[in-house]
């Protein structure tokens, strides 16, 4: 059992509750930009990747709300606000 | 009472129930104001993460009631702390007659638990609290505000509170707010690792409730700025790393921050204290550590702002503080606006107070004194080379080679040249800054 626990399996643990629009969106035109590739390294969920295009997309699902990218890539690329109340990740520990 | 400012609406209207926010709320509603709260989680404690440990001392005499009975998890009685190299690391481990004596320093704990219960402990003080409410936004009126906008209403007070975390929208509406700096923030990960009471006792040699802190540097950020902890709780372990944003997005080599967390619980000596164990929990969460420099304003008219919001977190290397600095702002936030409530005056020379009381404590004492800390701390050399260099000195002493053994002093110089003395008494220079 020492193998690595994946990324998607530790976010599996987590309880999330769906609802409302995606809250954070890559501003228009700044797909490309490369401000925003920063997001890829620094996202705890690694949501963030880069496709073969070179444009950075965002799966929100399963989004921790730290803000990282935020402050990594700041608002002129993203823009960030927090799920709607009663949705998104629910610590059961913190 | 004196005379309301505004007769409509609430006294006072805190956006965010974390700690910064109850203990202003329990604070607030003990003194008879009324209150609402508004948490955006499921329930107070649902968006919030700890590393693992609250210093209560500085905080105890605050709220004299709520000690005896707050559902901490271990007092911690071992502190240890390890220099960690690519392939070898070197531990100093810390106990003393001090750590074990009551009242206890400092506490694990899991911040689900803490402030749930918190709430409820604010709620029996009469303060009214709504969760599953995002604040949006301010009610500005002539940069005066008034009040705040959640779930489609406008919700008006005498004076709002801004305790909505470390990225604090609430005070950037209210434009109180500096711009976000990589530099600034840190990026902290954790797993919460189940593992049974008597393993953990067994394993980290505590007995009955105490509790074990471990801290690590070097080779666990991949020489970035940081760092990693464990902290033992009741019948779990709250494993991570803490990492400059800065450093993790900029700086070489490029490593992504899951993968970090990854390494750190693969090496040999921390995969032998979690296993067995089952992680429960993945969080992850933002901390302020830009100290004094990196703070807005802590006040305007009709608004103060508390906790992470402020950036009253620090990062003075054993000790990572934030928790405490949270509960006494938001204890200090409330002294200012009763103040305030019997002047009928909300103004924000009226409200300077909060400064003042925060200047005349522990909290903005520690900012003061330890304003060069995160400058003095950021140094590579300090998560790169000394690791490696302590690690090399202690791997040259230790051995017993087949042949001779070479002399003590020799062994120590060749890897302490002038250059290397030189760069190390540079160092500790720069280290009495703080």
């Amino acid at each position: 059992m020492s193998q690595v626990m994946g990324l998607k399996a530790k976010l599996g643990l987590n309880v999330f509750k769906e609802g409302g629009e995606f809250h954070i969106k890559i501003r228009e035109g700044k797909a490309k930009d490369q401000r925003l590739k920063k997001a890829i390294l620094v996202c705890p969920a690694g949501l963030y990747s880069e496709n073969p295009d070179g444009e950075v997309t965002i799966s929100v699902d399963g989004c921790l709300e730290c803000g990282t990218c935020l402050i990594a890539c700041g608002p002129e690329v993203l823009e960030w606000r927090y799920p709607d109340g009663g949705t998104g990740v629910q610590f059961r520990f913190g | 009472m004196a005379a309301h400012e505004v007769s409509e609406g609430f006294d006072v209207i805190i956006a965010g129930g974390g700690l910064a926010g109850l203990s202003a709320a329990y604070t607030l509603a003990s003194g008879g104001l009324e209150v609402l709260l508004l948490e955006r989680g499921d329930y107070c404690g649902a968006k919030n993460v700890t590393g693992g440990r609250i210093y209560v001392s500085p905080v105890r005499e605050l709220f004299p009631e709520l000690w005896k009975q707050a559902p901490l998890e271990r007092f911690i009685a071992h502190e240890e702390v390890s220099l960690m190299a690519q392939e070898r690391s070197i531990t100093i481990r810390y106990d003393g007659s001090e750590l074990n004596e009551q009242p206890y320093q400092s506490y694990s704990v899991l911040r689900s638990k803490l402030d749930r219960w918190l709430a409820r402990q604010a709620e029996r003080k009469g303060a009214m609290l709504v969760t599953r409410s995002r604040v949006d936004d301010v009610i500005l009126e002539n940069g005066r505000v008034r009040g705040v906008r959640a779930g489609g209403e406008e919700l008006r007070a005498s004076v709002v509170l801004a305790c909505d975390g470390v990225l604090s929208f609430v005070a950037q509406k209210a434009g109180l707010r500096k711009a976000y700096e990589a530099g600034n923030y840190a990026l902290g990960i954790k797993e919460v690792i189940e593992l049974d009471r008597q393993v953990i006792e067994d394993r980290f040699n505590l007995e009955g409730d105490e509790g074990a802190a471990r801290l690590f540097m070097g080779d666990v950020t991949a020489g970035k700025f940081g760092g990693g902890f464990l902290y033992t709780n009741k019948d779990s372990l709250s494993l991570g790393i803490v990492v400059g944003i800065d450093a993790l997005g900029n700086e070489e080599p490029d490593v992504a921050a899951p993968d970090l967390l990854d390494r750190f619980k693969q090496r040999p000596e921390i995969a032998r204290l979690i296993r067995g164990g089952e992680t429960v929990e993945y969080s992850a969460h933002v901390i302020p550590e830009g100290g004094l420099k990196a703070m807005g304003a802590l006040y305007g008219d009709g608004i103060l702002v508390a906790g992470d919001a402020a950036g009253l977190a620090m990062n003075i290397g054993v000790t990572v503080r934030g928790m405490e600095y949270a509960m006494a702002s938001g204890y200090y936030a409330a002294q200012a606006v009763m103040n305030a409530y019997q002047k009928g005056d909300f103004s924000s020379t009226t409200l300077s107070e909060y400064r003042r009381l925060l200047e005349g404590s522990f909290v903005l004492s520690d900012f003061q004194n330890f304003r060069e800390s995160l400058s003095v701390l950021e140094n590579p050399r300090f998560f790169q080379y000394y690791p490696e260099l302590v690690g090399n000195i202690l791997k040259d002493l230790y051995h017993v080679p087949a042949g001779p053994k070479e002399k003590l002093y020799p062994t120590i110089r060749k890897h302490l040249g002038i250059k290397e003395l030189g760069a190390l008494f540079k160092d500790y220079r720069r280290l009495k800054k703080i």
